[in-house]
C-alpha cells in the first residue's frame, strides 16, 4: 500500500444504532484532492471519522498507507469545538507540534518559530497572544488551519471547512488546501458547495449513505447522479434532504 | 471590636479553628482548579453526582471502623466514587442515555444506599455529620490526609496539564494524534473523586462539591485564561473558608454552610460586578 493512500473495502458503519454508511468501496489515491458530497445525514462525517480510526466498522475494512498512525490531520466541524475555551491563539496553534512535543515535552525555539510562520501563512501574524474567544469564526478557522500546517500530515481530512466562513477566508484557506495538494499530500474534504467542488476539487465521492459515484468530479456530479442522491436521501430518511443540497 | 479580635484572635485562641482554616486553604488549592476544569468540560452536574456517589463507600467505611474515622471513610469514598464514575461512563457509552442521565441515576441510588447504611448503625447525629460535615472537628490525621490529597492534585495537574486541557478543548484532535484521551479522562475523574473525599469531612457529602463549583464559577466570570482562572478559583475557595470560619465563629453559625454561603455571595457579587456583569451593562461607564 502506497504512502498517503486510503482504501475502503465494502465499508459499512453503524452509528447510534442506525446504518450510517453502507457498502462503500474505492480508494483515495496518494496526493489526490477529493471532495465528499451528499445530502445532510448522508454519512459523510461518519465516513471521515472511520477513516481516522475513531469509529469502528460494522463490516468491511479500511487500509491506510501511513508510515505511522499519527500521520493524519483532521479538522472537525466548527460545532465540535468550544470556541470560548480559555486558550490563546499561540497555544492552540502549537498543538500542531504534538507529534514533536507530545504530552509532556517542551516547546523549542525552533518549534515556536514554526508556529509563528504557520500563523503568518494563514494571515494572522501578530495575534499570538489573543484569546481564541475574541476571534471571528473565520479567524478561528484560520487558527485551526495553522495548526494543521504544523501537523505536517500525509493525509488531511477536513469536515465542512468552509461552512459559515466568510468569502475572503474561504479563498485563503482554499489556497492552502491547494498548496497541500501540490506538495503531494492527500486531502479529503466534506463539502456542500457544488460550484466550489467543480472549481477546485478534481475528485468527488458522492454518497447518500450508500455510494452513488466516486471518480473525477465531472463524471461524479452529473445531474442524474445528483437527482439519485436526492431521491435516495428522501427514501432513507422519510423526509426531504435539508438545505445546502440544491444542485 | 478590633481587627485583631475579629479576625486573628479566634485562630490564636483555638486549635480547632486553626486546623479548620488550614484545611479550608488546602481544600481550596486542590478543589479550585479541579472545579474550573469540571466546568469547562460542562461536567458541573457530574461533579455534583460524584460527591453523592462517595457516600455509600464512606458509609461502609463508617460501619467497618465503627465510627467517624476519616481514613476508613475516605478510602471507602474513593473506591465508591471511582466505581460510580467508571460504571456511568460505561453505561453512557453502551446505551443511548447521555452521561449526565446515567450519573443522575447512579447518584440517586448511591445517596439512598449511603443514608441507609449509616442509619443502620449510626445515630442521627452521625448522619448529620456525614451529610453536612464537621469542619471544626478536623484533627491532625485528617489534616495530613487533606494536605496529601491537595499536594497530589497540584503535582498531577502540573504534570498532565497539557493533555488534560487538550482533551477538554478538542478531544477529537487528541484522538487524531493518538494522544490517548481516555487515560486522561479517567485520571481527571480520579482527581475529582479524591478532592471530593478530601472535602467530605469538612463540608459533608451534600456540600463537598460547593468548594469546587462556586469558586470555579466566580473565576470564569473574571478571568480569560486558564491559569488565571485556576488561581482565582483557588483563592476564592481559600478566602471563602477564612471568612466563613470567622463569620460562623462570631455569630454561632454552622461552619460548613457558612463557608459555602460566603462562596455563593462571592458568586452573586461577581455576577453583578464582573466585566460582562449586570452593573456594567445597566450603567455603562461614561467617557
Amino acid at each position: 500500500m502506497r504512502q498517503g493512500a486510503v482504501r475502503l473495502n465494502d465499508v459499512s458503519i453503524t452509528y447510534d444504532r442506525l446504518l450510517a454508511v453502507q457498502g462503500i468501496t474505492g480508494s483515495f489515491e496518494p496526493g489526490s484532492l477529493t471532495a465528499i458530497a451528499g445530502p445532510n445525514g448522508a454519512g459523510k462525517s461518519t465516513l471521515l471519522k472511520a477513516v481516522m480510526g475513531e469509529l469502528s466498522l460494522s463490516s468491511g475494512s479500511i487500509e491506510r498507507g501511513t508510515s505511522k498512525g499519527s500521520r493524519f490531520g483532521y479538522l472537525p466541524q466548527a460545532a465540535e469545538i468550544d470556541r470560548h475555551f480559555p486558550l490563546s491563539v499561540a497555544d492552540t496553534v502549537m498543538l500542531g507540534m504534538w507529534g514533536r512535543t507530545g504530552a509532556f515535552g517542551g516547546v523549542s525555539r525552533e518549534a515556536a518559530r514554526k508556529g509563528r510562520d504557520a500563523l503568518q501563512s494563514v494571515g494572522l501574524e501578530g495575534l499570538e497572544r489573543r484569546h481564541i474567544g475574541t476571534l471571528s469564526a473565520g479567524q478561528f478557522q484560520r487558527v485551526l488551519f495553522a495548526r494543521l500546517l504544523l501537523q505536517d500530515a500525509e493525509i488531511i481530512m477536513l469536515d465542512e471547512p468552509f461552512t459559515a466562513i466568510d468569502a475572503g477566508t474561504t479563498r485563503d484557506l482554499l489556497a492552502i488546501v491547494k498548496r497541500w495538494n501540490g506538495a503531494g499530500r492527500t486531502v479529503i474534504a466534506v463539502l456542500h458547495d457544488f460550484d466550489q467542488i467543480r472549481a477546485h476539487f478534481p475528485q468527488t465521492l458522492l454518497m447518500a449513505r450508500r455510494p452513488i459515484s466516486w471518480g473525477s468530479t465531472e463524471t461524479a456530479l452529473t445531474p442524474e447522479n445528483l437527482l439519485r442522491a436526492r431521491t435516495m436521501a428522501e427514501n432513507l430518511h422519510g423526509h426531504p434532504p435539508g438545505e445546502g443540497f440544491a444542485a | 471590636m478590633s481587627f485583631y479580635a475579629a479576625v486573628i484572635h479566634p485562630f490564636v485562641e483555638y486549635g480547632f479553628m486553626r486546623r479548620a482554616l488550614i484545611a479550608c486553604v488546602a481544600l481550596g488549592i486542590g478543589s479550585g482548579p479541579i472545579g474550573v476544569l469540571l466546568m469547562l468540560r460542562r461536567m458541573s452536574l457530574v461533579g455534583d453526582a460524584m460527591s453523592h456517589a462517595v457516600l455509600p463507600g464512606a458509609a461502609i467505611g463508617f460501619l467497618i471502623a465503627g465510627g467517624l474515622s476519616l481514613p476508613a471513610m475516605g478510602l471507602g469514598g474513593i473506591v465508591a466514587g471511582l466505581i460510580v464514575a467508571l460504571l456511568s461512563g460505561l453505561v453512557s457509552r453502551t446505551t443511548v442515555l447521555k452521561e449526565d442521565a446515567s450519573f443522575a441515576s447512579f447518584y440517586l441510588a448511591s445517596l439512598a444506599l449511603g443514608v441507609l447504611v449509616v442509619s443502620l448503625r449510626g445515630s442521627n447525629i452521625d448522619l448529620l455529620h456525614v451529610l453536612f460535615g464537621t469542619i471544626l472537628a478536623i484533627d491532625a490525621t485528617a489534616l495530613y490526609f487533606v494536605g496529601a490529597i491537595t499536594s497530589f492534585t497540584v503535582v498531577t495537574l502540573a504534570i498532565v496539564y497539557r493533555p488534560l486541557v487538550v482533551e477538554c478543548f478538542d478531544p477529537g484532535f487528541l484522538r487524531s494524534v493518538r494522544g490517548g484521551g481516555a487515560i486522561y479522562h479517567v485520571l481527571f475523574l480520579f482527581l475529582v473523586v479524591l478532592n471530593l473525599v478530601a472535602s467530605f469531612q469538612a463540608l459533608g457529602t451534600l456540600m463537598a462539591v460547593g468548594l469546587m463549583m462556586l469558586p470555579a464559577s466566580v473565576a470564569q466570570l473574571w478571568a480569560r485564561t486558564l491559569p488565571v482562572m485556576m488561581l482565582i478559583a483557588a483563592g476564592v475557595a481559600a478566602v471563602s473558608g477564612l471568612l466563613g470560619l470567622i463569620i460562623s465563629y462570631h455569630f454561632g453559625l454552622a461552619s460548613g454552610p457558612t463557608i459555602i454561603l460566603v462562596a455563593a455571595a462571592a458568586y452573586c457579587l461577581s455576577l453583578l460586578f464582573c466585566p460582562s456583569g449586570a452593573v456594567r451593562r445597566l450603567f455603562p461607564a461614561r467617557i
